[in-house]
């Protein structure tokens, strides 16, 4: 492989690398100048849709693709809404190029609204990220300044506002429709669909939403070229007509047990092995791996013996996870029990159910009190076929869910189990072992007492039961 | 002409209306079970009860192509060639999944449970549920929570948000919320902003099951105690298809009756709940003769007679035509005052109005007008009055100048609430002076009725047999749901016998000769459909039927 050269965190680690000065330094903003007065906005779109790019914000989906789903001569108003949500645990690739380099997203979407049409950007943010907010502020009010957004943008036809709007701390809000309810104000419920939302989006409007470090990658695109993004990645797979293949660099984030977390660039591709060794300083304590989460904890497991996939958009769906996700890796090392892991994996996306669908509402809740009495010691053998069960029936892929959390809470119930339930037998068997159903009885809702302290109680005073 | 494939079977679809795949599976007579989606609100598709399999059949090669998920019928329009699979092993699984989650965390307590009988996760769960309960959970008790108008069973909701739906979209006022996420997630009102608006009651109807609770209605009956009979609310000239679910001539609960042309599937809380006054304690019970010293007992079976003589001896007559009497009253007392003084003035009662017409954003209207047949009373009078309608007050001044002796009244407005009088106050009592005869036929005790000389129980809606028009001259037919009390004779049979009619009152007919006699009416010769018949549209289809006739002739 040729030497692989970062841009999307090039410049990282510059100093004050999130100004317009060191930006503008570096060549920013050229693209934006050539691409306004070389190229038309269908132009643009047809580079992108030329390129390969998919989305980096956990589906992949083909960026131009999703582009030319807008409906044509539309006389607008039309919007991008950026997804800088960043909720999937074990994450953070976009928080490291927000804050260190905030200019290489705006250009990206200025280019992007410019290609789309829209004449308003979003950029969703979530709370959690304070230094990310004020350094993308300052940006934005720079770019104004420098004309860059506002009216007639470089002196061409082109109008563009761009809003910064933070989330709340909910893991849903980074659903696309859910980040459209949320931004028009309303709780952040998923929609179903169709319509979707380059129909009919934020404000009832043609919208298009993408992750930030995909605008980004547009960005370097347009500046580079098809060949040069083409370059990087794996080709799509000959025998699989329908795979577009995984072109481009891609930031991964690599937390867990290993000896140098920390955010990396690297072509799509990187098999796991590599990234945890020359990238992450090898698993800590001189411990060796037992599971790996390839791209956030909604994508699943790969155990130890998978440890050579290769982190592409198709690499982890053969070893049964559900896709590269997010890009964020968590190695897990050999003492780490997965009774604990799939606990918490439970409780998250428990948590974090918008609460809209059934089977998803009351499957990721049913779950995660499953997974409660088994790390009680009170587990049956039973149960890990009930969890199977709920694992291979939520999602929008068998189709009983709005949105894809479901998705997210089944895969890691499934591949835990499919690669580790030896584990979890020997945890039941040890800890239950006669196997008795307890009869102490388990709350069907264990933390409501506590909930309605923070948000019942005081709201609604005191209440009658029957 | 668009057709469906619904189990096997073939389906057409009526032209000009968008229905999804749960209304077209429907006209096949295949029930899609659902608990989020409602014809009268957005579709959110959530609940996920109604998941099918869904094809497509390619209109050339007639092959079908399924879809490799299942799909919400709900969200799914049925078009030409759309081909829905209900019963197939997936979609069995899908809906035992979806009442398995939902019976998680509910509490059982049908015993308790005011839906039990008509709640839609007992239905559900016999039909498409599993036996064996897996998950271990005690039982454990329900919260009531007061939500304003009605009471939340909080642990009782499967999160369908049809209530929520409904007063953002259709009621307009937006007390409902979502609390919390996930799990946790309840209904609630905000501290301070109680659900309070005239359509509340409809939640009730709307919740699929026993989490709304009626307060009027709580703890009452039990659902399969009660009988259901069709009618139309009196409470507003809007005249809304109702049930009026009874008990044993009593009457427990009125519910809204889809009526496309009408009310949709709402009703607003007066006509929900102003049924009380037909058990009113203090309604006018036993025919009874003003004499010299005082009253005396009228006998029901000597009414009809003696009633008829007062007539003949008063010589000049008028008559009062309430706007609550069914159209058929209407005409029968019109024609019997005019064959004894075929010069009987005959004139409207009072209307009565209060503010103006309240509109919701859904569409609903709740009419100014708080009785239900005006229209219908005014073209019965305008027949007999030679297109003339005599407003109340005009009458009243016209009894002296035209010489009339007797007068006849009829009523049927609410009971008085102090410090609001009977409509029929003692003004209008005073202005009865000197007459030798009044005849008031009334459900409530009112001055005018202090001052008569015969009064006559007469019925409530609920115990007439009749037609109302609304006021967008829509008439609908109503039978009696329950039977008068003791003492009471309705007005319809009343008349009926004094006309000297054989068998019983028999309100079709009458209708059937009105439509003979009065152009107005000429629409309803046919069967009255249960929505009901416009009589508008109806009219100007006969009179371009007559013209072109004409034009043939
Ligand atoms: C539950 C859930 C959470 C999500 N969270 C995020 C997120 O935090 N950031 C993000 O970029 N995409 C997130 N997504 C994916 C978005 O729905 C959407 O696919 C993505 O923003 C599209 O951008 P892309 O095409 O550039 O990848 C989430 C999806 C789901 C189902
Ligand atoms: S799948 Fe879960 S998170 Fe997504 S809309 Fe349904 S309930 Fe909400
Ligand atoms: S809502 Fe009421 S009737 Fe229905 S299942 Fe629950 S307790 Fe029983
Ligand atoms: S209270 Fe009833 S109508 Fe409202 S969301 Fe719950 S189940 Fe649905
Ligand atoms: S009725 Fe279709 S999802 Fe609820």
């Amino acid at each position: 492989m040729p030497t692989f050269e970062p841009v999307l965190l090039a410049n990282v680690g510059k100093p004050d690398s999130h100004t317009l000065k060191v930006y503008e330094a570096a060549g920013g903003y050229q693209t934006l100048r050539r691409v306004l007065q070389e190229m038309a906005p269908k132009e643009v779109v047809d580079r992108i849709r030329a390129s390969q790019l998919r989305g980096r914000g956990g589906a992949g989906f083909p960026t131009g693709l999703k582009w030319s789903f807008l409906p044509k001569d539309d006389p607008g108003p039309i919007y991008l809404c950026a997804n800088a949500d960043e909720s999937e645990p074990g994450t953070f690739c976009n928080r490291v190029q927000m804050e260190h380099d905030p200019h290489q997203i705006l250009e990206g979407i200025i280019l992007a609204c410019y290609a789309t049409g829209a004449s308003a950007a979003y950029i969703y943010l979530r709370y959690e990220y304070p230094l990310a907010y004020e350094r993308l502020q300052q940006a934005v009010e720079e770019c104004y300044r420098a004309g860059y957004l506002g009216r007639n943008i470089l002196g061409s036809d082109m109008s563009l506002d761009i809003y910064i709007h933070r989330g709340a701390g909910a893991y849903i809000c980074g659903e696309e429709t859910g980040l459209i309810e949320s931004i028009e104000g309303h709780r952040a419920w998923p929609r179903t669909k169709p319509p979707f939302p380059a129909v009919k989006g934020l404000f009832q409007r043609p919208t298009v939403v993408n992750n930030v470090e995909t605008l980004a990658c547009v960005k370097h695109i347009l500046e580079r070229g098809i060949e040069w993004f083409q370059s990087i990645g794996t080709p799509p797979d000959p025998s699989d007509p329908r795979d577009p293949g995984s072109f481009g660099p891609k930031v991964f984030s690599i937390s867990g047990h290993v000896n140098r977390p920390g955010c990396v660039e690297l072509p799509l591709g990187v098999p796991v092995r590599e990234l945890i060794e020359q990238h992450a300083g090898g698993v800590w304590k001189g411990r060796k791996v037992k599971a790996v989460v390839p791209g956030g904890l909604s994508t699943g497991v790969l155990s130890a013996h998978e440890l050579d996939t290769p982190l592409d958009f198709s690499g982890p769906c053969k070893a049964g996870c559900l896709g590269l996700g997010t890009g964020g890796v968590i190695v897990l090392d050999e003492t780490y029990s997965m009774v604990d892991f799939l606990h918490n994996s439970c409780r998250f996306f428990a948590h974090e159910s918008c609460g809209q669908c059934t089977p998803c509402r009351e499957g990721t809740a049913w779950a995660y009190r499953i997974m409660q009495r088994i790390k009680a010691g009170r587990g049956r053998l039973v149960d890990l076929d009930l969890l199977e069960e709920i694992g291979n029936s939520i999602g929008i892929i068998p189709g009983s869910t709005i949105c894809g959390l479901a998705d997210g809470a089944a895969w890691p119930i499934k591949t835990t189990l499919a690669k580790f339930r030896d584990e979890l037998e020997d945890y039941i068997r040890r800890t239950n072992p006669l196997g008795c159903r307890n009869p102490a009885p388990v709350e069907a809702l264990p933390e409501w007492r506590e909930h309605q302290s923070i948000t019942g109680r005081k709201l609604l005073g005191a209440e009658a039961t029957i | 002409m668009a057709t469906v494939i619904v189990d096997n079977r073939e389906v057409e679809l009526p032209e000009g209306v968008q229905l999804n795949c749960i209304q077209a599976a429907a006209l096949a007579g295949v029930e899609i079970p659902h608990y989020c989606f409602h014809p009268g609100l957005s579709v959110v598709g959530s609940c996920r009860m109604c998941l099918v399999e869904i094809g497509k059949r390619d209109p050339q090669t007639g092959h079908i192509t399924m879809f490799p998920k299942l799909q919400p019928a709900c969200n799914t329009p049925a078009a030409d060639g759309t081909v829905i699979v209900t019963q197939s092993e997936k979609v069995q699984q899908a809906r035992a999944m979806v009442e398995e989650d939902l019976l998680l965390r509910h509490p059982i307590d049908c015993p308790i449970c005011d839906k039990a009988g008509e709640c839609r996760l007992q239905d559900y769960h016999f039909r498409y549920g599993q036996k064996e309960r897996r998950a271990e959970i005690l039982p454990f008790h329900s919260r009531r929570r007061d939500l304003g108008d009605v009471f939340l069973f909080v642990d009782r909701c499967v999160m369908c948000t049809r209530c929520v739906r409904f007063v953002r979209e259709v009621a307009g006022t937006g007390e409902l919320l979502v609390l919390a996420r996930g799990a946790h997630e309840e209904i609630a009102v905000l501290p301070g902003y109680p659900l309070n608006n005239k359509l509340s009651g409809n939640v009730v109807d709307l919740c699929p099951v026993g989490a709304l609770a009626d307060k009027d209605f709580l703890y009452k009956q039990r659902v399969w105690f009660l009988r259901s009979h069709r009618s139309v609310c009196p409470h507003c000239a809007a005249g809304c298809s109702i049930w009026i679910d009874e008990n044993q001539d009593h009457l427990w609960r009125i519910r809204p009756r889809e009526n496309p042309h009408v009310n949709r599937w709402w009703i607003c809380n007066d006509g929900r709940y102003g049924y009380h006054q037909v058990h009113d304690r203090r309604r006018l019970l036993g025919a009874r003769r003003r004499t010299a010293d005082g009253w005396e007992e009228l006998d029901w079976a000597q009414a009809p007679l003696v009633v008829r003589e007062a007539l003949e001896r008063a010589g000049r007559l008028a008559a009062v035509l309430s706007p609550f009497l069914t159209v058929e009253e209407a005409y029968l007392l019109a024609l019997l005052v005019r064959r004894i003084d075929p010069e009987a003035l005959l004139g409207l009662g009072p209307v009565p109005r209060m503010g103006q017409d309240e509109r919701f954003p859904g569409g609903f209207t709740i009419s100014a007008e708080k009785c239900p047949n005006r229209r219908g009373v005014e073209a019965v009078l305008s027949y007999f009055m030679k297109g003339r309608v005599l407003q109340f007050d005009e009458l009243l001044g016209q009894l002296g100048p035209q010489g009339v002796r007797g007068l006849w009244i009829t009523g049927g407005y609410k009971a008085p609430t102090p410090p609001v009088s009977h409509v029929l106050d003692q003004a209008i009592a005073d202005r009865l002076e000197g007459l030798d005869l009044v005849i008031v036929q009334d459900l409530f005790p009112s001055p005018v009725a202090e001052r008569a000389h015969y009064v006559l129980p007469g019925a409530a809606w609920a115990e007439r047999d009749g037609a109302y028009v609304n006021c967008q001259d829509r008439l609908q037919s109503f039978r009696r749901a329950i039977r008068p009390p003791r003492g009471v004779l309705p007005e319809g049979w009343l008349l009926w016998q004094m006309h000297q009619r054989a068998g019983q009152f028999d309100a079709a007919a009458v209708l059937d000769e009105m439509a003979q006699q009065i152009t107005y009416f000429a629409p309803a010769v046919y069967e009255i459909p249960e929505v009901g018949l416009d009589l508008k549209a109806g009219l100007l289809a006969a009179t371009t039927a007559k013209t072109a006739s004409e034009l043939k002739g």
